[in-house]
């Protein structure tokens, strides 16, 4: 029990990042809203986007800003700086999620201007009449 | 220089002439037609002097703006993603043919943003049979998905709910994509695919590397549309306009299993060596039900378009299940099989849209009369049909008898009877509409007196490119010992 709990204390960044990622898939899942389902959309990248940035990051490291002189002369020593790539690598999964979501709301008001309604169950119904 | 580079302006070509379709489209629609066939048409002749370069000098990796891999992105041009550089723009170019005019029928005023993002998707695809990049492939799978995403969503009635399902589906296997990919960086510390691979079997046949592969493998299943987590592609197919179907359909599952056996051959099986044997049998079993259970379902199915989106959902199976018997034969079969899947689909498909342009339905009460009223179309159709069910001189009937000799060599006979069932079905299936077709509706028997049909054919520019396909189908079902003897077997890793 207490090497569980040590456990989560130690790694808590990712833990969240696991229930995070659930609410998202459950929301996506199991919502019958569609604004819900895009809403548990972003949650589930943002999960993904917490899980990422917590990979590069270290205890004690810096910003990945280093003197460019400094840096020839003496090295750099890995340890004090954080990575910088999966934090990069983020930003381009930024983009695409923020374009993702633009697709999709817009595609939701062409369905509100259709059927009049974003809960699944009373589109299905009117498709169904 | 120019040789060299080739590739990249291949790619290159629609992404920017999509941005200008954008621009100069809205002046003029005159301008939208000859940029999209332009360009498909360049794309097309430079992949197929790309192909020839490789197959003469052999495959090279070609990195992008000089950063050396494994910090830069990297590129693979090797004999068979040159054959997919083919296939791709070359089944764009046929497709455009076709959506040029059924798009002027049916989107009216929006040409300019249908082939806007058009251009774009191919352009994507194009990126994506390339990469060797495991992040670089993330973006670009998306960059894809989001155009067919706004494709589909420009259909009647109900596609934009379509596209809404599958938005939310396809961002749930691109985000498990992703995920595995944050395990293999945590585990590797490399996104590029072949330092990845030379890293694993260091690690073991740890959970964690179980893991990545389970979130990877599972991610590309979702956006293939492997059988139980289809659910979002009969739908989005069937419901999108003929013009982004008669593109999306060939082309959007077929890159998706050539991805799966890129990872499989470069990542997953180098280190599979070191554990796992199970996982093998589980996925052709799964395969197998997959292939029956889409058959059945296709056959349950009142409408042509319909019935055809769950044929590829059973043939996405035959693919799936060719990787993973991971035999000599049944990669060979599986890798020759998108190439004749994409063909097949395409005839299939422009038949369809053809049909559509001139009858406005695909429902089988519509199909009454056709061989009499649009002869052209339905002879194209009827050499794709022979070549789904696998007739020994169209190219469908080589890949699957690869297929069945890798199920008999790996001893999986629930494979071989489940493509033989498959076949059978589709039989049934197409002599139906066979039949629908050779006679007329009771109705159109009595309008027309003597039940004489006038021959209504569609449009030269929608029968050209399928008359083209049908051609190509027996010419490369003609020419597939050459195919397998000088591309697939090249790329088949030695120890399969």
């Amino acid at each position: 029990m207490e090497s569980i709990l040590s456990e989560i204390v130690a790694k808590y960044n990712y833990w969240i990042y696991v229930i995070l990622m659930m609410i998202g898939f459950y929301a996506m899942i199991g919502k019958r809203n569609l604004v819900k389902k895009l809403l548990g959309m972003n949650i589930f990248q943002t999960a993904i986007i917490l899980f990422y940035v917590s990979m590069g990051v270290k205890r004690g490291g810096g910003i990945p800003i280093v003197d460019k002189h400094e840096a020839l002369l003496h090295g750099v020593n890995p340890a004090h700086i954080d990575n910088p790539v999966p934090h990069v690598l983020m930003l381009t999964a930024i983009v695409v999620s923020v374009s993702v979501t633009g697709v999709a709301l817009a595609i939701m008001q062409r369905i509100y201007r259709e059927y009049g309604t974003l809960e699944e169950d009373e589109i299905l119904e009117k498709i169904e009449r | 220089m120019i040789s060299q580079n080739l590739h990249m302006f291949v790619l290159a070509a629609p992404l920017l002439s999509g941005i200008l379709v954008n621009l100069l489209g809205r002046l003029s629609r005159r301008w939208i037609s000859v940029l999209t066939l332009g360009s498909l048409g360049f794309s097309t002749v430079g992949a197929f002097f790309v192909l020839l370069r490789v197959l003469a000098k052999g495959s090279f990796h070609y990195t992008v703006g000089n950063w050396t891999p494994p910090y830069g992105i990297e590129l693979l041009v090797d004999p068979l993603s040159a054959l997919m550089l083919l296939l791709v723009s070359g089944v764009a170019f046929l497709a455009s043919l076709s959506a040029l005019k059924s798009v002027d029928q049916e989107l009216p005023g929006k040409q300019h943003v249908f082939f806007t993002m058009y251009l774009i998707l191919v352009a994507g695809l194009l990126g994506l049979v390339l990469t060797a990049d495991a992040f670089n492939l993330y973006v670009l799978l998306e960059i894809t998905s989001i155009n067919t995403y706004g494709l589909i969503a420009m259909g009647k009635g109900r596609a934009p709910l379509a596209s809404f399902n599958y938005i939310i589906m396809g961002s749930i296997g691109a985000c498990f994509y992703l995920l595995g990919v944050g395990y293999l960086y945590i585990l590797t510390g490399t996104l590029n695919m072949a330092d990845i691979a030379s890293r694993l079997p260091a690690q073991g046949g740890t959970a964690a590397v179980a893991t990545a592969f389970a979130f990877i493998l599972v991610g590309l299943c979702v956006k293939m549309a492997f059988f139980p987590l289809h659910g979002w592609l009969p739908n989005a197919y069937s419901l999108a306009p003929s013009g982004a179907g008669v593109m999306i359909a060939p082309l959007m599952t077929k890159v998706t299993v050539y991805l799966m056996a890129r990872v499989f051959f470069v990542m997953y099986a180098p280190w599979q060596s070191t554990g796992h044997q199970g996982v093998h049998p589980l996925v052709v079993w799964a395969a197998s039900a997959a292939i029956i259970a889409a058959s059945a379902l296709a056959l349950s199915q009142k409408n042509l378009r319909r019935m055809l989106t769950y044929i590829i959902v059973a043939e996405v199976g035959y693919m799936v299940g060719g990787i993973w018997l991971a035999n000599a034969q049944a990669i060979t079969g599986a890798l020759l099989h998108i190439v004749n899947d994409s063909l097949m689909t395409l005839c299939l498909f422009l038949a369809a849209s053809a049909i559509v342009y001139r009858r406005g339905s695909l429902d089988f009460n519509h199909l009454g009369g056709l061989y009499r009223s649009m002869p052209l179309t339905m002879a194209a159709f009827t050499v794709g049909a022979f070549s789904m069910i696998g007739v020994p001189p169209t190219a469908g009937f080589f890949s699957k008898w690869y297929l069945i000799l890798g199920g008999i060599e790996g001893g999986h006979w629930e494979f071989v009877v489940a493509l033989l069932v498959s076949s059978l079905v589709n039989a049934v299936l197409f002599f139906r509409i066979i039949e629908f077709g050779y006679f007329p509706t009771g109705e159109q028997a009595h309008g027309h007196g003597h039940g004489e049909l006038a021959v209504q054919e569609a449009p030269l520019q929608m029968v050209q490119p399928l008359i083209l396909v049908a051609v190509a189908l027996i010419a490369v079902g003609l020419g597939s010992g050459w195919i397998v003897n000088d591309i697939i077997r090249l790329v088949v890793p030695g120890n399969f």
